[in-house]
């Protein structure tokens, strides 16, 4: 086969006068501004662009398009490019994949002569055992996997995203397409039209028929003076609940990839029909090619594909092809009409090229066979939307069979017809589309009417009253009289999917995965229907009985790239960020936030709080401002223990469990006024807290009084901990007496801090050290820490982080929510029993801790390793003695610069509750150490002297 | 992605709500039988068709409110009366 430059084309898309110059395995190339990597390859002779994933058997071009198997190339340090979609680029680098030592003398070919072993589920039969072997066997058959080299230096590129409400989408501009966008634009719609392709026009883009070129300049025309926004080279990859549709855009100007997310009120889905590839023996040697390849590649891009070509046509576009073939002067040797019972049987010739086709016994010279052998109908989409397309063996493809009113077919996908046919099809499916959006956009604001009032009635939701398109009789042909080539991107045979259901996979969903026939880039849009008939032929069944694969989402890939895109997550920092930057702070993500974590060495941290005094951002504490005259009775509710004699400047510690009696948050709340509250909850906590007090108050007590305003972020929190914490508040702080009888441990006072009217301080601290929690608001934030910095210089004062915080915590033995607590641990579990409240009326999970009173349940202790120096992973389990019996585990675990000893808390069953009792954990290594359980939960000052002082 | 109805809000992702579920009673927490309040806990009805269920705009308006739902094919009907401005569930 030798392809070549065609003079000028009436329908070229190529500009002559801008010549690309490229490198292609090495060697320098040119070719024109509108030509694909393949089709610029092919017009200067080359033929063989890949190896086969299995036999390594040399490929050419197939389809010349996106789903062309043979056709994935690397591009610089771009894997798995389509060389048949891929549009050409000046100075473009582009080399094979999957071959070695090179593309024309490929070694692992040698598998092609062993082929007869490499059959399916060979790999799983082989490599089996002996089980020690597999690493190696691993890397070894790494080396013949397909595909490009991932560069893990390549620089980070940008990738977006868009959201859309567009009401109708249209997938697929072919003429049915543009058609559907230009009559739903015309009756009031907003729509957007997707096309695949690099242009708009469908099959009529390569038809050299007046009547088509007339079409599609009409159509364009008529394109571009309307409204419909129209998307090239974008792909609708999936369709999900309510006309959710994922888009995914590849000629952003700047993003490399854009993913789009629309929610259509209709869906159009109209993407035309692929080519069917045909199943016989050497179907997949250079030189066979589709009808709709040699289209493509004469009236796109002027490349003559061959010298001498066979044409094997059950259809009218392989008629057309043969006609395109010999307007530009390729000799026809042969045209095998399918539609007269006769077959091609075989293409034979040398490794790299074709040169002679075999049919009905004659041996015909050739370097060319186009074939035309039918048509698979993409039905993706409709599938996506829940349909189950029908096949029609008198058409030889699937229909849609009952997609839902809000997604409708049109162009190939739903029948046949001429130009104008098609046309007339696309508008009414276009002007039905309109009307059912127009319903759908009634209804949904009929039911959010409070958001927007509704006017008139709900439009009647418009009946499918289209003339339907007919259904041309096509032969079916699947598999010619000899075996070949099924999936030509994973090397599946017609023989291996006849071994596979011998084998008993003779269900498509078994086939499949036993073969990895469809499994592979062509995603089954080439080999889907090819692999149903070739198990119902081994079956003796039809392709209905057979039934099909389900086409799930993406319908084209998308990089991982796109699917990250650009992130609308939001990142939170506190106002005193800056310092902690420009302090040598580690951070640690928690939740949304970012938070010091340390600033070099946690244990020094601890040490000064211990001894001198520190400053640690606890801005994420969340902290509702409660408003109104029933907050007791809230409180009442939502904590487990008893709020309504909490006098005004007094705070008060709470424990929040849920319904079912599982420990929810913890935190303190404090009376500011009369009808004032300022509620913490743990930092983790802020969000679905503030959800549960919503809750309570709009579902199951709307009658009480009470406002809730989230003020998490608008007050800066920051701990001053440490014995000479009142030393340090007191120099900044302004009419508050700070002496410990007239602002005792558990009180609230309003301060003025470094000049900060408005500042909320309390007395209370997780380090259990002497402390003052202010909660400034937040634009003074950085300013009352940078304050308390420099007032504390002479005390030692330093910043501590989460981790110094979480040692210190674990010294005191105070559990956290969500760490040392699970979804299973009842209130009682936390050792504060005491705290709940079952003579109250009621509140949130009292019956199921009244309940749980009774019973004996897994407790949260402190434990102590016996060796000190040992400190267990978080989540080491507790055993009885030698077994593997589990009886709890290592919640949390630290060694205590304080105490220069290993401390941990964790969770036990009941029977190991009682301090004193030997445990035994089983570390991650497999060893068993000795621990005890302690009596206190504060391995450190349990009797809290330092933090009352 | 289910595109839920906000009454206040006008339609949203689901991913913008939280689900509220099934509407379901709170036993008087001073009578319950262990069977009755773990029913309120965990047993729900789970029709195949229209059920009345609970939805929180927890990024919009942080409105609870309750609609009907056909769980089959995932039409809404029903939402809160236009003059209805608390939130609450069914």
């Amino acid at each position: 086969m030798t392809m070549s430059r065609l003079g000028a084309q009436p329908t070229e898309v190529i500009d002559r006068t801008a010549k690309l110059r490229f490198r292609w395995n090495g060697k320098r190339f040119d070719g024109f501004e509108g030509d694909t990597i393949a089709s610029a390859l092919a017009a200067a002779g080359e033929h063989v662009f890949s190896r086969s994933m299995k036999y390594h058997r040399p490929r050419g071009i197939l389809t010349a398009d996106y789903w062309d198997p043979n056709l994935l190339v690397q591009v610089g340090d771009d894997p798995n490019v389509r060389a048949g979609h891929r549009l050409l680029e000046a100075g473009m680098d582009v080399r094979p994949q999957n071959v070695w030592p090179s593309l024309h003398r490929d070694i692992k070919a040698a598998n092609g002569l062993f082929g007869r072993f490499l059959t399916a589920g060979f790999y799983y039969k082989t490599f089996m055992r002996p089980a020690w072997l597999w690493p190696t066997y691993e890397r070894v058959l790494a080396t013949f996997a397909p595909g490009g080299k991932i560069d893990l230096d390549t620089p980070h590129r940008y990738h977006d995203k868009r959201y859309m409400h567009p009401d109708v989408v249209v997938a697929g501009a072919g003429p049915a397409g543009i058609e559907a966008a230009l009559a739903a634009a015309a009756a009031g719609a907003r729509v957007l039209l997707v096309e695949h392709e690099h242009a708009v026009g469908g099959h009529l883009r390569y038809s050299s028929s007046d009547s088509a070129r007339a079409a599609l300049a009409e159509l364009r025309a008529a394109l571009d003076a309307s409204d419909v926004e129209v998307l090239t080279n974008s792909t609708v990859t999936g369709r999900y609940e309510d006309n959710w549709l994922g888009i995914v855009q590849r000629n952003h100007p700047i993003a490399v990839e854009r993913l789009i997310k629309a929610r259509a009120k209709v869906l159009v889905a109209a993407p035309g029909l692929i080519e069917r590839p045909y199943v016989f023996s050497g179907n997949d040697r250079p030189g066979v090619i589709t009808s709709g390849a040699a289209r493509r590649l004469i009236n796109l891009w002027g490349v003559k594909p061959g010298e001498r070509a066979v044409v094997f046509t059950a259809n009218s576009d392989g008629d057309a092809a043969a006609a395109d073939l010999d307007r530009v002067g390729v000799e026809i040797a042969a045209i095998i009409d399918g539609r007269d019972q006769k077959r091609v049987s075989s293409a034979e010739g040398s490794s790299r090229a074709l040169q002679a086709v075999v049919a009905g016994g004659n041996r015909i010279e050739a370097d060319l066979l186009v074939v035309a052998a039918g048509w698979t109908a993409p039905t993706s989409l409709l599938n996506m939307a829940g349909d189950r397309p029908v096949h029609d063996p008198a058409a030889a493809r699937f229909f849609p069979s009952d997609p839902p009113g809000n997604v409708l077919a049109t162009g190939g996908l739903a029948g046949d017809g001429r130009i104008d046919e098609l046309r007339a099809h696309g508008a009414a499916t276009g002007r039905l589309a309109a009307q059912r959006a127009a319903a759908v956009a009634h209804r949904l604001q009929a039911l959010t009417a409070r958001a927007r009032p509704v006017e008139g009635n709900e439009p009647a939701w418009a009946p499918d009253e289209r003339t339907p398109l007919g259904r041309d009789p096509h032969p079916e042909l699947y598999r010619s009289d000899t075996h070949g080539m099924v999936d030509l991107s994973e090397d599946v045979g017609s023989k291996d999917l006849v071994a596979a259901a011998r084998e008993g996979y003779d269900s498509v969903e078994l086939a499949k995965r036993y073969t990895t026939a469809t499994m592979g880039p062509s995603q089954g849009k080439l080999e889907t229907v090819n692999t149903v008939a070739a198990i119902a032929e081994a079956r003796g069944e039809t392709i209905a009985q057979v039934g099909t694969t389900v086409w799930r989402p993406p319908y084209a890939p998308l990089t991982l790239g796109a699917l990250a895109g650009r992130v609308f997550e939001p990142v939170r920092v506190s106002s005193i960020h800056p310092w902690h930057e420009a302090n040598g702070v580690s951070t640690i993500l928690a939740g949304q936030w970012i938070r010091p974590d340390h600033y070099g060495d946690p244990a020094a941290e601890v040490r000064n709080v211990r001894t001198n005094v520190g400053l640690i951002d606890v801005t994420p504490l969340g902290k509702l401002d409660l408003r109104g005259p029933d907050i007791p009775k809230l409180l009442n509710l939502l904590y487990t223990n008893k709020w309504s004699k909490l006098p005004v400047g007094k705070v008060r510690y709470g424990m929040m469990c849920a319904e079912d009696g599982v420990v929810l948050d913890d935190g303190v709340t404090g009376r500011l006024a009369e009808d004032h509250y300022l509620m913490t909850t743990t930092s983790s906590g802020a969000g679905s807290v503030w959800e549960w007090v919503e809750n309570w108050l709009q579902t199951e007590r709307p009658d009480w009084k009470v406002h809730v305003t989230p003020v998490t972020t608008a007050y800066v929190s920051i701990n001053v901990a440490g014995p000479k914490a009142r030393e340090l508040v007191g120099r900044v702080t302004e009419g508050v007496d700070l002496s410990p009888e007239a602002f005792p441990y558990m009180e609230v006072r309003l301060a003025t801090v470094a000049g900060v009217a408005g500042c909320f301080m309390w007395r209370i601290g997780f380090t259990g050290e002497l402390s003052f929690e202010i909660h400034a608001p937040s634009g003074h934030g950085l300013h009352v820490w940078e304050a308390l910095m420099d007032a504390g210089q002479d005390l030692g004062v330093g910043p501590f982080g989460l981790e110094g915080q979480r040692i210190m915590r674990l010294e005191k033995g105070h559990f956290i929510v969500g760490q040392d607590t699970d979804g299973l641990t009842l209130g009682p579990s936390t050792g504060l029993g005491p705290l709940i409240k079952l003579d109250k009326d009621d509140f949130a999970g009292k019956p199921e801790l009244a309940w749980a009173a009774d019973r004996s349940l897994p407790m949260i202790v402190a434990i102590q390793t016996d060796d000190p120096n040992v400190v267990p992973e978080e989540a080491a389990q507790i055993v009885r003695g030698n077994t593997n019996e589990i009886l709890g585990r290592i919640t949390s675990a630290r060694m205590s610069p304080t105490l220069g000893r290993s401390i941990c808390l964790g969770q036990v069953e009941p029977e190991l509750a009682a301090g004193g009792t030997k445990v035994t954990v089983l570390l991650a290594s497999g060893e068993r150490i000795s621990a005890t359980v302690m009596d206190h939960h504060a391995h450190f000052d349990p009797a809290g002297e330092r933090l009352r002082g | 992605m289910l595109l839920v109805p906000c009454p206040n809000c006008g339609p949203r992702n689901s991913a913008d709500l939280r689900y509220g579920g099934e509407s379901h009673a709170r036993p008087d927490p001073a009578t319950a039988t262990p069977q009755q309040w773990r029913g309120y806990l965990y047993l729900r009805d789970n029709p195949a068709g229209w059920l009345r269920e609970n939805w929180y705009c927890r990024s919009g308006c942080r409105r609870w409110f309750a609609l009907e739902r056909n769980t089959a094919t995932n039409e809404f009907r029903n939402p809160p009366a236009p003059g209805d401005k608390r939130g609450g569930k069914a």
